[in-house]
């Protein structure tokens, strides 16, 4: 699926339902749903508010495909990239009372693999579907 | 853009005590504007009404970002600058996941249910 959206949370939390509609019907469990539901809302609030700033007239391009056997998905921003080893790591102990920055962090824990593209202003994930334990 | 969001009741506070049990009302902790809400009335309970002991009862939340975590840790410096303290409760598995991802579980004090968070202060 293809979706363009505008910067806009609420354009986003549209695309969101209709991934987690996408991944009932293919019988995900209540873990990987809940995985990819907040990979998909740490990394669309950054394309919006981080990549495209809130701008109205920036895009983000969405590419997404869930099969019964995973979910993959490409997020494109308008904005000017970033490095992510730029990124401290929000768990260490200077950082750990900072108020934002964990992100990053969270996707890369709930997704089975994370890779940021272009010039850092795309990101691509996959979650390899796992039965509840 | 979008005309501020009405302002309505994001939070339900009870006193147990000299205890402030506060529980979230939506579902999905979500959204700046919205957490940004939650927050200030949070600090309010410091700030304005004076209160110390906060128990923070997550059994109504099924989703949170880490946007919401942010607040969480300024309550949590709020209460301890004035020897206050915060406790959590009732954290789902996926919510108390994120904590532990962030070692915030570490720097929190977090129990299984409101009876215990009661006896944690």
């Amino acid at each position: 699926m293809d979706v363009t959206i505008s910067s806009d949370l609420a354009e986003a939390r549209r695309v969101q339902n209709q991934i987690e509609e996408a991944l009932q019907a293919c019988h995900y469990s209540e873990h990987d749903i809940f995985s990819i539901k907040l990979a998909l809302e740490e990394a669309l609030v950054n394309a919006i508010k981080h990549g495209n700033q809130m701008d109205p007239d920036k895009r983000v391009s969405i590419h997404y495909g869930v099969t019964p056997e995973q979910f993959q998905i490409e997020i494109v921003d308008e904005g000017p990239g970033f490095n992510p080893e730029d990124v401290p790591d929000p768990t260490s102990e200077e950082n750990i009372e900072r108020p934002c920055g964990r992100g990053l962090h969270l996707i890369k824990h709930f997704m089975t693999e994370v890779a940021y593209r272009g010039r850092g202003n795309v990101v691509w994930m996959t979650k390899v579907r796992k039965d509840d334990e | 853009m979008s005309s501020p969001a009405p302002r309505r009741r994001r939070l339900e506070v009870e006193d147990i005590g000299d205890i402030a049990v506060v529980n979230f009302v939506d579902k999905k902790i979500l959204d700046e504007q919205n957490i940004q809400m939650i927050g200030d009335d949070l600090f309010r309970l410091v700030d304005e009404l004076g209160r110390r002991k906060v128990l923070l009862n997550f059994g109504n939340v099924e989703f949170m970002s880490s946007a919401a975590l942010g607040k969480l840790i300024t309550l949590h410096r709020k209460l301890q600058s004035v020897q206050g303290k915060l406790v959590m409760c009732k954290i789902a598995k996926g919510i108390m996941e994120i904590f532990e991802i962030t070692k915030l579980n570490k720097m929190f004090t977090i129990t299984p249910d409101e009876p215990s968070g009661l006896q944690a202060f």
